[in-house]
Formats: structure tokens, sequence, C-alpha cells
């Protein structure tokens, strides 16, 4: 339990998540974000809950996958926040461009890509070509989840093309919710 | 620096037809040949830069000329194709250039919110996966629910489903019970409508649990691929055409 004085907005962020057992597999309980999407009060708050902390960092890119940017909700496995949802309306918000990261043949035109290692066998991460210029400043929406890989791939391919990974939006540090800085 | 893509140059597609928005209160802004025009680096090549930014001048002077929405040009000239793509003979419209310029991103998010606001519009359903990044920031701006329309297996919980037509075989699209209410009046986002087929399957999903569809919202028509017809008389709004 974190220290920090609490944000009177994450209680109702918290309490609109649900849970759903043995999702997707037996075990797992799955914390749903879309009855967040349901309460616009709610999603409106975790949206300006990052958009706060993104304001004035000179972030020019927020770069994010489709299934991506897991929110850790204080000692309960993983949530998926999606990155498409959340990395548009922080994007937009913060005057930042959006730059999907999408698995292979999803993206037209040129793209580069990075391998990423599952737990068995490997996946890949593309981005477009010329979407991020060298020296830029991102943020990336993405996840934690498993091994990690997927968001060592996103930050590759950004690094790859020179911009400078900020941090990385998966984990939120205020009271419930935990930030993981890159 | 000009990034080149592999793809042969880029025809810029002109005319991309706006298509005319309701009457509007707005004066036309008067935007000078000289205003900064979407980046020329992606995806034109050198030899098609100057080209298309002569394009986007014209388009710009016309949607002006006969009261269109200045903000369309730019719209419109922020989108790319992408030539045979995901197979040949098609042509992809690809929008993830239009999310690269936050001025167009934000015109095209503007332009749904001051179409919405004042239709008392609850639900705003997202077509996976593209209309995820359009649907969102219209739901967040108009204070509505924002409800995913998702591929199989995808939404935990309990889900209704409805199959549609491809090409080539069916898929399902499915979304959660419960996320909306009998009554409730929705619109339903996609980036684009080619056929109508996924458009029309999501608003069967809503109507089959009493939903009062209002309206479709696209950012691109792919009029010669009969869409609207397909959709009958529900209502599509759509802010730019592919020729």
């Amino acid at each position: 339990m974190s220290a920090c004085k609490e944000d009177p907005r994450v209680h109702g962020i918290a309490s609109s998540i649900r849970v759903v057992p043995n999702f997707p597999k037996p075990g797992i309980m799955f914390q749903d974000i879309t009855t967040l999407l349901l309460d616009p009060k709610a999603f409106k708050n975790a949206v300006d809950l990052f958009v706060e902390r993104y304001t004035g960092m000179n972030i020019s890119v927020v770069a994010a996958r489709v299934k991506g940017g897991w929110i850790w909700l204080d000692k309960s496995p993983g949530i998926e926040a999606r990155g498409f949802i959340f990395g548009p309306p922080i994007a937009l918000a913060i005057g930042a461009k959006f730059v999907p990261l999408r698995k292979p043949r999803k993206l037209p035109g040129e793209v580069i890509s990075e391998k990423y290692v599952l737990e068995y066998g490997s996946d890949c991460l593309e981005m477009h070509v010329g979407a991020v210029q060298p020296g830029e400043r991102a943020l990336v929406v993405d996840d934690l989840i498993a091994t990690g890989g997927t968001l060592c791939a996103a930050i590759s391919l950004l690094e790859r093309v020179g911009a400078e990974v900020v941090e990385c939006a998966c984990v939120i540090e205020l009271p419930e919710l935990k930030i993981v800085k890159s | 620096m000009l990034a080149c893509l592999g793809a042969p140059p880029l025809e810029t597609h002109l005319p991309f037809v706006a298509f005319p928005t309701s009457p509007s209160s707005r004066s036309a802004l008067r935007l000078p040949l000289s205003r900064r025009l979407p980046s020329l680096r992606y995806p034109a090549t050198a030899l098609s830069a100057r080209h298309h930014s002569l394009a986007v001048a014209a388009a710009a002077m016309a949607s002006q000329e006969s009261g269109e929405d200045p903000r369309l040009a730019r719209i419109a000239s922020a989108i790319r194709v992408i030539p045979d793509f995901p197979k040949p003979g098609i042509l992809f419209q690809d929008i993830t250039t239009l999310l690269l310029d936050t001025k167009a991103f934000r015109d095209t998010i503007d332009m749904f919110v001051e179409r919405y606001r004042d239709m008392n519009i609850s639900v705003v359903a997202g077509i996976e996966a593209r209309g995820f990044i359009f649907g969102p920031p219209i739901a967040l701006a108009i204070g509505a629910k924002f409800v995913p329309m998702r591929k199989p297996k995808k939404l935990p919980g309990e889900v209704i489903s409805e199959e549609y037509s491809l090409e080539y075989g069916t898929d399902r699209m499915e979304m959660h019970v419960g996320a909306v209410q009998a009554g409730e009046r929705a619109i339903v986002i996609d980036d684009l409508i080619a056929t109508g087929g996924t458009l029309s399957a999501a608003i069967r999903l809503l109507e089959r649990v009493r939903v009062d569809v209002v309206e479709c919202a696209c950012v691109i028509e792919l009029p010669e691929l009969k869409g609207r017809a397909r959709l009958e008389d529900m209502p599509l709004f759509v802010l730019v055409k592919a020729a």
C-alpha cells in the first residue's frame, strides 16, 4: 500500500473496474477495464491522471499497442488497459502524435520490426518508418505482463529510430496503482 | 530528410471529395497558401511532394469556395493511400498518417464531437481495431460510454455475438452483455466504411438489445463499395470520400 496521498479520483476509477475470474484461462483473475469505459466520469478521470502527469514533459510521441497498457491494481494481477484506447486521448490532450505499434502485417507500407520472445516461441512488433523522428521524446503505453518482452520491443523500436523513451505508462504510481519508470 | 517508401510514388488521389457537413455556423477560415502543409516527409517522395502540396492547396481553396469545412482538406490530405495492401489491387486508406498530424487528428475528432454533442448520445460503439482510436476521444468529449465491438473471444465475461459475411466465409463480432441499456441512443464508429458488413453487424448487435442506433460515423467512405446502400435507412456521416 502506497504512502502517497490519495487522489480522490482513484477510488472511482478502481471501483469501476470489474474482475472476471478464470479469463483468459483458469486461475487468472482478469481485471476488465471495459467497465471503466462505460463510466464516462471514471474514464475521463483516468485519462486526466495520465495527462496531468505527462503534460509539460515535452512529449511529442505516444506509442501504444492495440492490446497493450496493463495497469497493476495493488496486489492484483494485471489488467489490460488497451493501448489503443488510452493512447489516443492522452496524445490528443498533450498535443503529441499517436503511433500504433502492431503485430506483423497489420501496418501498411514500410515498417521496422522488432522480435520479442514469448513463453513459447517469439513474435514481432512493428512500427511505421518515418512515424517518429530522431530526438523526439516518447511515452509508451504498453504492457509489462509475462516476460515484459513486448515492452522491451516497443522501447527498442523507438530507440532504434533515435527517439528518447521518457517513460512507460504501464503501471501508475498513485495510491493503489503503481508506476514503473523506465 | 524525406523518408522514402518502398512502394512506388503514391498518387494524391485528389480529389478526396470532402463530404459536405450539415450547415455550419462557423465562418470558413481564410487559410493562406503558405500555411504549413502536412508533413511531406511521410509518405511523399521528393518527386511527388510538390505535386502533393499543390494538390492540398487546391483542395483547401476549393473547400473554401464551396462552403465546406476548411478543416477537411487537411484531414483528407493527411490520409495516405497504400496500393496493393493487404493484397494486390486494393488501395488501402491508411489513417496512421492522420494520427501523426496532431492538428488534423484533433480536427477529425472535433468534427464528430460537434455533430454529436447535442444529440443526446449516451453510447459510442467502436469497431475493433481502428474504431478504438477514434471512438474513445469522441465518447470522452460528449460524455458518452465507449463500448468496444470486438472479434471473438477477446471480451471477458458474458457477450452477445453476431455473425457477418466476409468476401470468403464469415466472422463474428461480440459486445458485452449489459454494456448498453434498452433505449439508449448510440452511434457506431469505425475509421472507414467499405462494404458496410462490419457496421451492419454492429448495428444488429445494438438493436438486438433495443438500443436506438442514431447514426454510423466514419472518417472515410469508399463509395464504390456501396456500404451506404447496405446500411439502407441507417444514416451515415463521413468526413471524406475516397475516389
